[in-house]
């Protein structure tokens, strides 16, 4: 399988060399993958190195002159180093812009807490106005950087080395139905949809694929549930999303069980699987916890 | 010493003469007074002397940007756009109350001519590299202007900016430094040497001189420029 960052990276040199309009800004990393189109292309692929201020800053300012910015570095700099630069730059400013993340929650596990970035996603859906994917495929990465930059919006993709098997089209607003159930439904995030897949492959619930949860498919969602229990798996913060699904719900006595990176920080080293397991988010953990959670309510 | 321009604008009439009778329609709190003061002939000077810009071209792609990045103390600014007839004069009555456009910070969004909304410190000469960048990658001949106070600089993503401002040879670029040493932890001459050890073209004026204003303002070369304007000392 393609490396998701890389074709991000091909994806954003393809679209710098195909509209005058589209800059690239980074800051040192990944650029392994910029050099060869950056000495082509130096006034519209920058790397302002080891300066992430600088980089968002400087992509807010390209934005007041009317270009399209793609910003890039790992999500833990991009959205938590330099974040009053994304809430002023972009969401005071009112301007658009594409950032683009790398790293996720803990795709560099072995590297330690300060290169792993739960909190991104709670943290950018503070600023008003920003679109928020999770592609979950290498396809989906380049589908959606294309849509993203030939809009003019502020929208954030979180860019995962985890990816699953099959791709689905990039339908931002609009969940996708994978499976239908009867006993819940199961919204899976991105990269979550294949552990999830296979931790219920028994159970009778529905299973909906989101790879975009900014804006929220709630008419999707609403549409789907035939009994009113939900869980949601997200590959960042657990309950990122769950006001919106007790929204979607205010009107109905319901359930809902969020999964996710979990709050406490984990002082460990090792592989993202073996982080991924530690939260429960690998096919046993999330398997145990919605059996749990069905048979609660058969109790109840 | 203090040259006043005698020119005025042509459309409303109003001249440099007239800004203190503009500043006196404002009522702000007393710790924006100074502040807003000490702005007041820099700003003057780059909208009646040097900046491309006028109502009829503040959204025209090639009009010249004037980004005041230390964004409190906006009286002298919105003085100065309402001279240039920009917005109401009217407006100025009403400043900072709930249903005024004009806040003790401006916003980009609610003020026409304003090209950025600011009030955090540090924030404008990062965005201006980014906009310098973007009209030369649009091989667009405008410039971009920006104001900043000497405490502002003790904000370190504005050391970001410079740095990187004078390795890509924005020549496009100009950041004036209004000096009334107001930071804490001053160094006499160091922000002119800081400025040149990074490679920017710098001049040091009399913030109150009208003709050293324009000529350093106005000056462009293959590098970015710093013009560091000395005013009064703000606790002297």
């Amino acid at each position: 399988m393609r490396d998701p960052r890389r074709v991000f990276a091909d994806t954003a040199v393809s679209l710098v060399e195909k509209d005058r309009s589209v800059a690239v800004v980074y800051a040192e990393i990944s650029g392994q993958f910029f050099g060869a189109a950056e000495r082509r292309h130096p006034d519209r692929i920058i790397n302002v190195g080891i300066r992430e201020q600088l980089l968002v800053s400087v992509g807010a300012g390209l934005a007041l002159t009317g270009m399209r910015p793609i910003l890039h570095t790992f999500s833990s700099f991009l959205i938590e180093r330099a974040f009053e630069q994304v809430k002023l730059g972009f969401g005071h400013q009112d301007v658009g812009g594409v950032l683009v993340s790398c790293g996720a929650s803990f795709d560099t596990s072995s590297g330690g807490r300060t290169h792993q970035a739960p909190g991104d996603v709670s943290l950018i859906d503070t600023v008003p106005g920003f679109g928020i994917h999770v592609p979950g495929h290498p396809d989906e990465v380049d589908a959606v950087l294309r849509w993203a930059v030939a809009g003019s919006g502020r929208e954030y993709v979180r860019v995962h080395a985890a990816q699953n098997s099959v791709a689905f089209p990039v339908t931002p607003g609009r969940f996708h139905v994978v499976r239908k159930g009867s006993r819940a439904t199961v919204v899976a995030v991105g990269p979550m949809l294949d552990p999830v897949l296979a931790a219920v492959s028994d159970l009778d619930v529905t299973v909906l694929y989101a790879s975009t949860v900014r804006p929220f498919d709630s008419r999707g969602l609403r549409e789907s549930i035939d009994h009113p229990d939900v869980v949601l798996v997200e590959p960042y913060l657990a309950g990122t999303s769950s006001h919106l699904v007790a929204e979607v719900l205010q009107h109905l006595p319901h359930r809902q069980l969020a999964l996710g990176v979990g709050r406490t920080e984990l002082r460990r080293y090792g592989t993202p699987d073996e982080h991924a397991a530690a939260h429960g988010l690998d096919p046993t953990g999330i398997r145990r916890s919605i059996t749990a959670f069905l048979s609660a309510r058969a109790v109840a | 010493m203090t040259t006043a321009t005698a020119r005025t604008d042509t459309r409303t009439g109003f001249g440099f003469d007239d800004l203190p009778a503009l500043l006196s329609r404002m009522t702000g709190d007393e710790k924006h007074s100074n502040a807003a003061t000490s702005t007041l002939d820099v700003v003057w000077v780059l909208y009646d002397r040097v900046l491309r810009v006028s109502p009829d071209t503040a959204q025209d792609p090639h009009r010249d940007r004037f980004y005041l990045s230390k964004g409190h103390g906006p009286m002298a600014y919105y003085a100065t756009l309402v001279a240039h007839d920009y917005f109401p004069v009217e407006w100025l009555d009403s400043w900072g109350s709930f249903n005024s456009p004009l806040g003790h910070h401006p916003d980009r969004t609610l003020v026409p001519g304003v090209e950025i909304s600011s009030g955090s410190l540090g924030h404008g000469l990062p965005m201006a590299v980014g906009s310098a960048v973007g009209l030369r990658a649009q091989a667009l001949d405008a410039r971009v202007v920006v104001l900043v106070g000497d405490a502002e600089l003790d904000e370190g993503s504005n050391h970001e900016a410079m740095e990187v401002a004078a390795a890509l040879g924005l020549g496009n670029l100009t950041v004036v430094v209004v000096d009334n040493a107001s930071t804490s932890y001053r160094v006499p001459g160091r922000i002119a040497a800081r400025f040149a050890t990074e490679g920017w073209d710098v001049t040091s004026v009399d913030g109150r001189d009208h003709e050293q204003l324009a000529a350093a303002l106005s000056r462009r070369t293959d590098r970015p420029t710093a013009v560091v304007a000395a005013v009064e000392e703000k606790f002297s």
